[in-house]
């Protein structure tokens, strides 16, 4: 009774069944097209919205990157990309700009991303109004009715509290002007790298069965009040410890010999590629 | 450095999977797929039931790769499963027609066609039986051998016995209402996700799927005081019911022409729930309801707590949980809860990352609002 796999894991009709939820998504950017989500073999909550994304629009000559919060090694990372490469053999690469499509979860990398790419985001939690309503029926009838008053709400108690917004990752965006969506949890650092991209980015949620999309070059602004302007995820005065970059999202770490914190790149192959190019000015430089 | 969490990754997984593997076959034993599927009967009709895939192999197999662990057995059937190409939908089947092996009713003693008690644990005592660590085959078969030639002095009915329903005897006293059959077709909650309000199909197949411990759970908490329905149970009944596909391109249906493609062995029950409605003169009046419960195999306690969520969301007005749609079909999946659950394991670093940068900036600046 041994089965074989096909390519891309899934049986032909569930690929077109994905396909089609995921052309709706993109007509309607923001909007939470609901989807037959498959159990898939990796465990729900670990990204089965974004493989299923993955493997019904991969095809043979495309080049796949994982990243898991920001790392291309993390072990989740290297989980999902041994599943899709088992079962289509596409090449794997890690460096942001050699790959077609890259899925991740929590992070948008650094490099810009172009029209030649498909960034396929991990989501835990689709519904931006979850926290202000708990019934499905509910939150589909204030997105249907554009009554958004919850979200407002949420970021203006907080000021009420804490005298400012205090958002963590996902903090909510109003795409194309009309719908109110759930950023997946990046962080707010990359809440504006969506605004006006140039690559199409697909969200998919497995446990919730949602997928939608922003297509490319569509307008995605943060919540904000005009007293109280959306603010990114503070790094001043710190850098990257090994490449020297400032301009990027930061890990924290602490060193176990000082106990002193430490930042270091988030996005790990934006870390290396700067890293290489270094080495490689040191090395050229050498052999004058 | 603090950093080995997230690099190397790939040697870590490969390590894990091999110590995992060391784990399963360190005790130099093997279990066979038979000895699971005669030995662990219950177990295997559990993971069918909630991995809505009916194959005691395909079951039997997900048992011994998971070493045993429901959620992992269940996982692995479901993930199969989608691998699958769905090409018929059987037809409908009526349970009368169930070559019942046990069934009874805890509402009359004398229910027509009599009570089958079946096999059953019920009335066993759950004392640990010490012989079973010396059970041998020869003792078996002597068991065996002894066993049918008790059966051989009983007399074998001429031909098989179809049990009417109990609900039907009320019915003709007018105790229950009459229903027009709904011949809707039902909604396939594999092909379309949930919309709610749910179809009572859609209900039901959740449902029938659900991680046997949260239906019953759920069906306990609405029984013991959060929730309105307090049922008689009717009927369970518990046995095998023949499957048809019909072909699937010829335009004129016949019974005569479809396909058997095999027999399924279920529990059903049918629970009686009184409620009060206004009749024509606007009067209270007591009724009865039914509610349903089905599950792929021999799995009584499951089904009854189906029965009781199954009346209970037939009456969303109530403020009980156990009452709300979204509340009861959205939580009970195992693959979906134990999944969530579990990725609380993975790294959250950047989340968190950006958590704290929020809580740093509350309490660097900002003006708390003490009004």
């Amino acid at each position: 009774m041994k089965t074989k796999t096909q390519f891309a894991f899934f049986d032909e009709g569930s690929k077109k069944e994905i396909r089609r939820a995921i052309l709706k998504a993109v007509c309607i950017p923001g909007y939470q097209v609901p989807f037959a989500s498959r159990e898939m073999p990796i465990a729900r909550g670990w990204g089965t919205g974004g493989l299923q994304i993955t493997l019904s629009i991969i095809g043979k000559s495309d080049v796949l990157k994982v990243i898991d919060q920001g790392a291309d090694e993390s072990v989740n990372a290297v989980s999902i990309k041994k599943l899709v490469h088992s079962t289509t053999g596409v090449e794997l690469v890690e460096r942001t700009q050699d790959a077609t499509i890259i899925q991740s979860r929590h992070r948008i990398p650094e490099v810009p991303l172009t029209k030649e790419q498909i960034l396929v985001l991990q989501v835990p939690e689709p519904e931006p109004l979850r926290k202000v309503e708990a019934r499905e029926f509910m939150t589909k009838i204030l997105h249907s009715e554009n009554d958004y008053s919850g979200a407002w709400l949420m970021l203006f108690e907080q000021i009420m509290k804490y005298g400012r917004t205090a958002t963590g990752a996902d903090h909510p965006v109003y795409v194309n002007n009309r719908y109110v969506m759930a950023p997946s949890p990046i962080p707010r650092f990359d809440n504006p790298k969506m605004h006006q991209s140039e690559a199409l980015i697909l969200l998919g949620a497995g446990r919730e069965k949602k997928i939608y999309a922003i297509p490319p070059f569509t307008d995605v602004e943060s919540l904000a009040f005009d007293d109280y302007p959306f603010t990114v995820e503070s790094f001043e005065g710190k850098h990257c410890h090994l490449c020297g970059a400032t301009d990027v999202f930061l890990d924290e770490l602490a060193d176990n010999q000082t106990g002193e914190s430490l930042f270091q790149c988030n996005d790990t192959s934006y870390c290396m590629d700067r890293l290489n190019a270094v080495e490689k000015v040191e090395v050229e430089g050498s052999y004058v | 450095m603090g950093y080995v969490a997230v690099k190397g990754g790939t040697n870590a997984i490969e390590a894990s999977i091999k110590r995992l593997k060391y784990e399963r076959l360190k005790g130099e034993e093997i279990i066979e797929i038979n000895t699971i599927l005669s030995s662990m009967r219950s177990m295997v009709d559990q993971v069918m039931s909630e991995s809505s895939l009916y194959s005691p192999y395909l079951a039997a197999l997900a048992i011994k790769q998971a070493e045993g662990s429901m959620e992992e057995a269940v996982f692995l059937m479901r993930a199969h499963r989608s691998t699958l190409p769905r090409l018929y939908y059987s037809q409908t089947v009526e349970s009368e027609e169930m070559l019942v092996e046990r069934r009874i009713s805890a509402s009359f003693k004398d229910i027509p066609g009599g009570q089958l008690l079946g096999a059953t644990k019920d009335y066993t005592h759950r004392l640990l039986d010490f012989d079973l660590i010396e059970e041998n085959a020869e003792g078996n078969q002597q068991w065996l051998d002894d066993y049918l030639k008790e059966l051989e002095t009983i007399e074998a009915a001429e031909s098989v016995t179809y049990f009417p329903k109990v609900v039907d005897y009320l019915r003709e006293e007018g105790l229950f209402e009459n229903y027009e059959a709904d011949n809707t077709p039902p909604t396939d909650i594999t092909k379309q996700s949930l919309h709610f309000p749910a179809s009572r199909s859609a209900r039901l197949q959740v449902l029938t799927r659900g991680q046997t411990g949260a239906v019953t759970s759920l069906g306990y908490a609405s029984l013991r005081g959060y929730g309105q329905v307090h049922p008689t149970v009717g009927e369970v009944r518990v046995g095998s019911l023949p499957i048809y596909v019909s072909h699937p391109n010829e335009a004129e249906q016949n019974m005569e022409d479809e396909f058997y493609i095999g027999d399924i062995t279920i529990t059903e029950v049918e629970s009686f729930v009184p409620v009060t409605v206004k009749n024509e003169n606007n009067e209270q009046e007591l009724e009865f309801e039914i509610g349903y419960g089905v599950c792929y195999g021999q799995n009584e306690t499951k089904a009854i707590a189906m029965s009781i969520l199954d009346q209970c969301l037939e009456d969303p007005e109530s403020n009980f949980p156990t009452h709300d749609e979204e509340f009861v079909l959205l939580h009970i999946d195992s693959v979906e809860s134990t999944g969530f659950m579990s990725h609380l394991k993975l790294p959250h670093y950047v989340t968190f990352q950006s958590k704290l940068d929020s809580v740093r900036q509350v309490k660097k600046g900002g003006h708390i609002n003490e009004d």
